[in-house]
């Protein structure tokens, strides 16, 4: 670990508890979506279409209805229509209309397995068969699945009654759904003044979060119009939000319990059965499951968008970069936020550019609404940005890592979308890199006849987000403290949230005891997501913390009769400042305190937790007969700012880069011009296996957040941006090729290296 | 309307060592055997068609995914799940080191896992680290990378020996 | 006085340079200034009495979570910018 801090005396920071949770998770009992029981549940199922582009022309649930066994049938006609929301300008129009209509079409359906219909019955088989039942009339119209597609002329549209908004035109009849434009300083005089200009397009295929625990959604309906929830999410109060908004309640009507999370990455940040089960509830008045198959999962949810990436760098003949512009288009899906923003924001990020303009196209296609997924959009620029620096170096003979540094951005390096960047760690990351065994040690580039290796590198960004957060803290009678919080669990955040509140009161991380509760018992928390919940909930667990101590402090003080400024607190002692015989261990003073038991809460709304940067190093072995690829050595180094919990911070990086390692070599959305998926399954959906990756070693590089008192920034996205183009940059070293595709099959690769010859 | 009305079918099996009988649809699996009818959840669902391993149990001494296999097929087996790993006495030694390697984070992969491992564990005490990504290749886990999962279990083969 | 700047689509849309500068003691009060010297930006910044959906600002490097309220003390310079969805772990 590489630390620029002066090491602190943490006591619990940075130590590896085991994590509260732990235990219920190796034995079976924690309670994950679908594990979920109540009393006459009936399980729901939906119909979904068939065809990715369609008008419905009627649906016929009669003969469903008539079924032994069968409780209740459902369509839209069933929600509420919600209207065009037009907040002022475009931007925002229509969100909670297109929110509702991906719950469940209304008029047409707009990728495959879009929902029609839904089902209540007494068990699965029947709710199936039932489904089967429901008659569809469509009209078949034709699909756009990528963005060529559907930014041609007369492309068929998508959503005839949305305003797009290009560049502040508002834009009718168009699939794009927005066109955005940042520019900073004059790039044609940059590109002018180069000595090098080198511009490449990328082509990125459809990608899933491929969480292995599909959707549920489990919903009871009162008689008082209350609506109680039980899902697996990555927030349960966004699922509050959007649930009382397509259902048309005030928010306090839903009550939305999290259970544990198998995997989300983003994915389970919106909403899909919810809904569907509380109506089903509200018509049979008992609750309901419904539950996704792995077909579903493909078909209906997620995914991160494709798109085509148009990058060009112009450098100085010392190799400083004068001028970048970057051409981003990328996927919707079926609704509108491809996050254009977010690819803006993350295109030029590792560099210190005079000039940048970009341009960037929030497209519309027949697939589903895409869902975040690990810092979204960010290894889709990356893939674009740093292979065009790898050409760069390769072509002026620099040092990849040098040449990064030569123009590394660094605190006060103004970025693409215009603000100067507070303190960051990028050049330590790269500094780290350099000195890392991996890269000192040498590969052998053709280690048998047919087999070839390379090494590539590249860099990634995500920035964190901040937002909202809220912690309850309750001193127990034996000393111990109870925490509650609402940030959903997805790989370990109980255990680094609790030990914030450790660390400040001086105790042992075990002797804080965090249960993620539901959004009836805490305050608003934002999702687990953008890499916020150690950062944001961790500050709000600190802030808790520091109140429960001035609440120890003002008990002791009337027990003592002395004044509080008299008293001071370290490591569960509360004692007098002059008096030794006075002091209290947390037990003393916890049983039976003055005028009520010991209890703090606090809340937050962050801004962002100052931006995190990866660097990747990975080694392959290609055969050159079958094109199979190998990565044999894999190194990834990150400016974490603080690890709480390191094991849970190097479990990050080496899942991100395992799904960025899948991304660049295997997984792709295989469509027919129907745009149907022909791979909707694990089969042939191909993500990693054990067999498939190496040991993932890991650097952290702690360079702190200013905006946390622990230093702590968000570690869970920027993993997944550098691997794609690390991998395609090493493809290139060990066979001089460029692949500007994913994923980089091995039929593309023995393709290219035919086309070479 | 007259349903084709299949009927149930009366099944003894051991499960986790417990012996039992129960009544099961004869097209149900033994994966929605065991989460719906004997109503023990800690085995998973992930595809429901054999392909990532969440759903693994222990079938008279060999690892099968329980969504590929019916319920009525367990008559007078033996099943193990990961129920079944822990004693009133503590945790499995695989379970400990998943712990306290962190070889989970959302856990979800974590019971399929831990069954497969045991059978691994089981039959050869030492494996290497190619013989356990050979033997774990028909689980799939999304968030660790396996860097940890494998080193959990080679923590566990050395201290359980 | 502040350095601010706007939004590609609404410099381009009201014609504001890339760069103008204003002050104000709190966001409001500095939008309020804008608008003075350049009517039409308000509409696009603010609506209801708050930070537009979907619009933010930057205030020396950091976006505020304040909004309008937020004071402006030795700031040097502020970025309007449509605010960022996304995010996952
Ligand atoms: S659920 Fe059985 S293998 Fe995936
Ligand atoms: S820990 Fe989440 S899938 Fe393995």
């Amino acid at each position: 670990m590489v630390s620029t801090s002066e090491n602190k005396n943490y006591k619990v920071i940075g130590t590896r508890p085991i994590r509260h949770d732990g235990y219920d998770k190796v034995t079976g009992r924690a309670q994950y979506g679908a594990d979920i029981k109540l009393p006459g549940m009936l399980i729901g199922a939906v119909l979904r279409s068939p065809y990715a582009h369609a008008k419905i022309k009627s649906i016929d649930t009669s003969e469903a209805e008539k079924m032994d066994g069968v409780f209740a049938v459902m369509t839209s006609k069933d929600l509420p229509r919600l209207g065009d929301v037009v907040r002022g300008n475009s931007e925002e129009s229509g969100s909670e209309k297109h929110l509702s209509e991906n719950v469940m079409a209304f008029d047409k359906v707009l990728y495959k397995g879009h929902v029609v219909a839904g089902v209540a019955a007494k068990d699965q088989n029947t709710a199936f068969e039932a489904v089967k039942k429901i008659k569809v009339d469509y009209e078949v119209l034709k699909p756009v699945i990528n963005v060529d597609q559907a930014m041609a002329k007369d492309a068929p549209i998508l959503h005839e009654d949305y305003t797009g908004d290009h560049l502040g035109k508002k834009v009718k009849n168009s699939n794009v759904a927005a066109h955005a434009r940042h520019e900073v300083g004059d790039i044609d005089d940059g590109f002018k003044k180069s000595d090098l200009v080198v511009e490449k397009e990328v082509d990125m295929q459809t990608v899933h979060q491929g969480y292995i625990e599909p959707h549920s959604g489990t919903a009871v309906w009162d008689e008082e119009d209350r609506v109680k929830v039980w899902t697996s999410t990555q927030g349960s109060f966004s699922v509050r939000d959007s649930v009382s908004k397509v259902l048309d309640l005030d928010v306090s009507r839903v009550k939305v319990t999290p259970m544990e999370i198998g995997g989300g990455f983003g994915g389970k940040i919106p909403i899909y059965l919810e809904p569907i089960a509380a109506v089903l509830s509200k018509k049979t008045r008992r609750p309901v499951k419904a539950m996704m198959s792995r077909t579903d999962v493909f078909d209906a949810t997620g995914p991160g968008p494709g798109g085509k990436v148009k990058v060009k760098i112009g450098i100085d003949s010392e190799g400083k970069i004068l001028a970048a512009y970057a051409d981003i288009r990328l996927e919707a899906g079926a609704y509108p936020e491809a996050f254009i923003e977010a690819a803006a924001k993350c295109v030029f990020s590792c560099y210190d550019v005079p000039s940048m303009k970009i341009d960037a196209y929030d497209v519309l296609v027949n697939k589903p609404s895409s869902a975040p997924y690990r810092a979204p959009a960010s290894p889709q620029v990356a893939f674009a940005t740093e292979t065009v620096v790898d050409e760069i170096c390769e072509i002026k003979g620099y040092d990849p890592i040098d040449f990064r540094l030569m123009n590394v951005a660094e605190k006060g390096t103004r970025t693409a979308l215009g603000p100067k960047y507070r303190t960051i760690g990028l050049k330590e990351c790269l500094e780290a890199a350099k000195n890392s065994n991996h890269w000192k040690s040498t590969l052998d580039s053709n280690p048998s006849p047919g087999k070839k290796r390379g090494r590539g590198i590249a860099s990634g960004y995500w920035f964190n987000i901040g937002f909202k957060s809220s912690v309850n803290l309750s001193l127990n009678p034996d000393g111990k403290v109870a925490l509650t919080e609402g940030s959903t669990d997805i790989g370990g955040s109980r255990a680094s949230i609790a030990m914030q509140a450790a660390e400040v009161l001086g105790i042992a991380a075990e002797d804080v005891r965090p249960s993620v509760v539901d959004t009836d018992s805490i305050g608003i928390t934002d999702v687990t997501g953008g890499s916020r919940t150690t950062y944001a909930t961790g500050y709000a667990a600190y802030n808790a913390a520091h109140k429960l101590i001035e609440e120890i402090i003002e008990k002791a003080a009337i027990k003592w009769d002395i004044s509080e400024d008299q008293i001071e607190y370290s490591d569960g002692i509360v004692k007098s400042k002059t008096d030794s015989e006075l002091k209290m261990t947390l037990k003393e003073i916890a049983d039976d305190p003055p005028g009520g038991p010991i209890v703090s809460s606090a809340s937050v709304d962050l801004e962002e937790a100052g931006g995190g940067f990866a660097v990747h190093i990975a080694d392959l072995e290609i055969d050159e007969e079958t094109g199979k690829t190998d990565v044999i050595n894999y190194t990834a180094i990150q400016d974490v700012g603080k690890a709480i919990h390191p094991s849970y911070v190097e479990g990050q990086m080496q899942g991100g880069a395992a799904q960025g390692i899948g991304w660049a070599l295997n997984e792709e959305y295989f469509m027919n011009e129907d745009g149907v998926m022909l791979n909707s399954s694990y089969l042939d959906y191909r993500m990693p296996i054990a067999l498939d990756l190496p040991m993932i070693d890991t650097i952290m590089v702690e360079v702190p957040s200013e905006e946390h008192p622990y230093g702590v920034r968000g570690v869970g996205e920027p993993p997944i941006v550098p691997p794609v183009p690390a991998i395609g940059n090493a493809i290139n070293d060990a066979l001089g090729l460029r692949l500007l595709s994913t994923p980089m099959k091995p039929s593309r690769i023995t393709e290219a290296l035919k086309r070479k010859k | 309307m007259a349903e084709n009305k299949v009927k149930k079918v009366a099944v003894n099996t051991k499960i986790n060592g417990e012996e039992m009988d129960i009544l099961v649809d004869p097209y149900v699996s033994l994966l929605e055997t065991l989460r719906e009818v004997v109503g023990i959840t800690g085995t998973k669902e992930g595809c429901n068609d054999g392909n990532c391993g969440a759903c693994t149990v222990n079938l008279d001494g060999r690892i099968v995914d329980s969504c590929l296999v019916l319920g009525v097929e367990v008559e007078g087996k033996n099943i193990e799940t990961v129920e079944g790993m822990a004693t009133p006495d503590g945790l499995h030694p695989l379970q400990q080191a998943f712990l306290e390697e962190a070889a989970l984070q959302c856990g979800i992969c974590t019971p399929g896992f831990l069954v497969s491992a045991k059978a691994l564990l089981d039959n050869e005490p030492d494996p290497s680290e190619e013989r356990i990504r050979h033997w774990l290749a028909g689980n799939l886990c999304r968030c660790t990378g396996y860097d940890k999962i494998v080193k959990a279990v080679s923590k566990a083969s050395k201290e359980s020996k | 006085m502040i350095k601010i700047f706007l939004p590609y689509k609404i410099r381009e849309t009201l014609g504001v340079p890339t760069e103008i500068e204003a002050d104000g003691s709190n966001l409001r009060n500095l939008i309020d200034h804008i608008e003075d010297a350049y009517p039409g930006v308000k509409e696009y910044l603010v609506d209801e009495g708050k930070l537009k959906p979907g619009m933010s600002a930057v205030i020396d490097g950091k976006t505020t979570r304040l909004g309008l309220i937020h004071k402006l003390d030795n700031v040097s310079e502020i970025h309007f910018l449509p605010s960022i969805a996304g995010g996952s772990e």
